[in-house]
């Protein structure tokens, strides 16, 4: 039994929450109480100690409100070239001065509207940290994207962290995009602290007939940092959902995707890239639900890690009894660049209808060194010849990101990580 | 340019190489012949600077310098180029991007400026023409896919590409029809100078014809048992190894 008592840690988030969201807040609160903080028997949080890693960070569990963010700070942070919109969040908190407005998009701090809304597709007993996020956010903001808007710029998510030690940070967001609507987010991460802060967040998108939608997230947290990140879909009829997940440093993160198919003729992408080294702890948990026939998912997570770093991936695919002709695939390999650097990798297939084509495979192995070789023979220095390596590697996750100066962000900062700390 | 005396190397503590002597001089042309499993390409890894063998006896000396002392990459830079036998397919590496990063760092090794996008695309040209290499291949991922034939072209592409001092063939011309072995043998010829080196690695008389060598060595059991001129692999085509193991075996049981 863990030692954190649940009932003190509630108290005190939720004396710093805000107002509303009564019945939410009630039904979350519950949920978490139902489930606790998972303890080393948990089979969901098996090779994660969360649990352990909190209780030795965070010891007080205040919330981190808002901080002063200034515009030179946002224009320095978007990155090069960017033409896309940019919505500005200190702690979670939405910063609308500093923010742009959308053309086309109702974009407003979490309000009554909310209310029936959140919770609905990130269930808040599937997981006790959406349950505790439900119970006790702090900040966040509600978009809507109406019917046939094709939003052709990127909106990007411009989060501030500063947080003192053992403080919490609660972010909800909710999405909701009419039917025949397009629309791409960029999630992107600027610490100003290296305190062993918590930032536990709930995403909701609610896709409709025929949406577009994009979800791209670089998490570059600091590096004494706890992350658990809850993003969930509902994905229907002709729409597509695309998540690119980047995860370059933190101390333990833990990302639940949820993508869950509800009509037919969709699609759902799931790619990711994971470099690690040091210590940090990176857990990819990720899950499709095919509940309707004629649907396809994809999925590739790669990771490359050094040091005494550590990755997770568990992949789930449902495919229910209703969905026939499903397509389903995923793939996750990994790299070990050190003997101490450890991955667990499991897929998780639960096939229920007979008429599908799914197919996995994971791999994990050194860097082939028949090939360092050659580039070496070729006259490339062993270091440059391995970041090629590397890159090539890791390349192809980085191809799914439509955005092209997010995608050459990416790319520069995996190529200065592949040339520096591998 | 490159002297090699009593070379021994082993493998995961098999010794394969027992003692190899070898004189290259600059304008030179050798072969080396032998048995499968005698140890030319072992031969040519170590001189390469594979990690995997152990050298452990003797010397090698490349233009005066400690060769088995370099890194592979500065063996390269100084001038060595090994056309691998098995060369490895590398995807998501493009070859053009990799022939660059290669190019441009033997250039600055020897403190030559480093070649702009233009001055690459133009040598670039120059070499594709004279290995008919077609520019499809480049703008692929390394290898990836290439046939047997076409790989072997690669090497030799990527060796006018590096203009080496001793080039390392390795069965170069097996997995290559007619005309593509004139073709890379014509590449190899048109870079021969009285300046550089071959070593050719091969099974067959029939690159030999094009080739020609001023050298020819057998290498059986990781020694060089025979040496003699071109006239030595005729023979070798008409008789086999057979004769030369048992001159070697009889020798050996004396
Ligand atoms: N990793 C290894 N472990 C043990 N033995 C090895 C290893 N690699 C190569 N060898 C052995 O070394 C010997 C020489 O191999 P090498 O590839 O040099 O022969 P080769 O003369 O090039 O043959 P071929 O004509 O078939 O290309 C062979 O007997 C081979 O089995
Ligand atoms: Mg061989």
């Amino acid at each position: 039994m863990s030692t954190l008592i649940k009932q003190d840690i509630l108290v005190e988030l939720l004396a710093n929450a805000g107002t509303g969201f009564e019945q939410v807040r009630a039904t979350g609160k519950e949920a978490f109480q139902a489930q606790g903080f998972p303890t080393n028997k948990s089979e969901e949080y098996k090779f994660t100690a969360i649990t352990k890693k909190i209780e030795q960070s965070i010891q007080n569990f205040a919330a981190a409100g808002a901080f002063e963010v200034t515009a030179a700070q946002v224009k320095e942070h978007v990155f090069e070239g960017y033409a896309g919109d940019v919505l500005v969040f200190a702690n979670g908190h939405f910063q609308p001065e500093l923010s742009s407005t959308v053309d086309g998009v109702e974009i407003s701090p979490l309000s009554d509207k909310a209310n029936t809304a959140l919770g609905s597709i990130a269930k808040p007993e599937k997981d006790p940290f959406c349950a505790l996020n439900q119970s006790s956010f702090d900040g966040g903001i509600f978009i809507s994207v109406p019917k046939k808007a094709q939003i052709q710029k990127p909106i990007l998510f411009l989060n501030f962290f500063q947080a003192n030690a053992g403080q919490v940070i609660q972010p909800r967001v909710w999405i909701e995009a009419g039917d025949f609507a397009e629309v791409t987010f960029i999630n992107h991460s600027v610490n100003f602290s290296d305190a062993s802060y918590f930032v536990n967040k709930v995403v909701e998108v609610k896709g409709g007939v025929n949406t577009q939608i994009r979800y791209y997230k670089l998490q570059n947290e600091g590096k004494n940092a706890i992350e658990v990140s809850n993003i969930e879909t509902d994905i229907q009829k002709d729409g597509r959902f695309t998540s690119v997940n980047v995860s370059l440093s933190g101390e333990m993160v833990r990302n639940n995707l949820s993508l869950n198919i509800l009509g037919s003729n969709s699609e759902g992408n799931m790619y990711g890239l994971y470099l690690l080294n040091g210590k940090t702890h990176v857990d990819n948990h990720t899950n499709v639900d095919h509940t309707v026939a004629h649907a396809e998912s994809n999925e590739l997570y790669k990771g490359i890690l050094a040091d005494s770093s550590r990755g997770v991936f568990n992949g789930k695919i449902f495919v229910r009894q209703d969905a026939q002709k499903t397509n389903a695939f995923q793939q996750n390999n990994n790299i070990l660049l050190s003997e101490d650097a450890v991955v667990n990798t499991k897929p998780q297939l639960e096939i229920w209808a007979d008429d599908v084509k799914c197919s996995h495979g994971c791999t994990t192995g050194q860097l082939d060194e028949e090939a360092l070789f050659y580039l070496q023979a070729r006259g490339i220095a062993k270091d440059q010849a391995k970041g090629l390596l590397l890159y090539a590697f890791a390349g192809e996750v980085l191809e799914h990101i439509t955005d092209e100066s997010f995608r050459e962000y990416c790319i520069a900062k995996v190529q200065e990580r592949l040339g520096s700390n591998f | 340019m490159l002297t090699i005396k009593n070379l021994h190397a082993s493998i995961e503590g098999t010794p394969i190489l027992r003692g190899i002597n070898l004189e290259v001089k600059a304008g030179e042309v050798h072969a080396i012949m032998g048995p499968n499993g005698s140890g030319k390409s072992t031969l040519a890894s170590v001189l390469a600077g594979r990690e995997e063998y152990e050298v452990t006896a003797g010397e090698v000396s490349f233009k005066g310098k400690d060769l088995l002392d370099l890194s592979p990459e500065d063996r390269a830079r100084e001038g060595v180029f090994l056309a691998f036998q098995y060369p490895v397919e590398i995807p998501g590496v493009s070859s053009t991007n990799f022939l660059r990063t290669a190019v441009n760092q033997v250039r600055e090794y020897r403190g030559e400026e480093a070649l702009d996008a233009v001055k690459f695309l133009t040598l670039m040209k120059e070499k594709m023409k004279l290995v008919e290499m077609d520019q499809k291949l480049l703008s692929r991922a390394l290898n990836e896919g290439f046939s047997g034939g076409e790989k072997k072209r690669n090497e030799i592409f990527q060796m006018a590409m590096l203009a080496p001092t001793l080039s390392i063939l390795d069965e170069t011309d097996s997995g290559l029809d007619i005309d593509a072995l004139r073709i890379v043998s014509n590449g190899v010829n048109q870079l021969k100078s009285k300046d550089n080196a071959t070593i050719v690695v091969t099974h067959y008389q029939r690159l030999l014809d094009y080739i020609v060598p001023d050298f020819v060595h057998v290498l059986y059991n990781g020694q060089i048992v025979k040496s003699g001129t071109k006239e030595l692999a005729l023979e070798l085509e008409e008789k086999g190894y057979d004769w030369i193991k048992e001159e070697v075996d009889s020798k050996a049981t004396v």
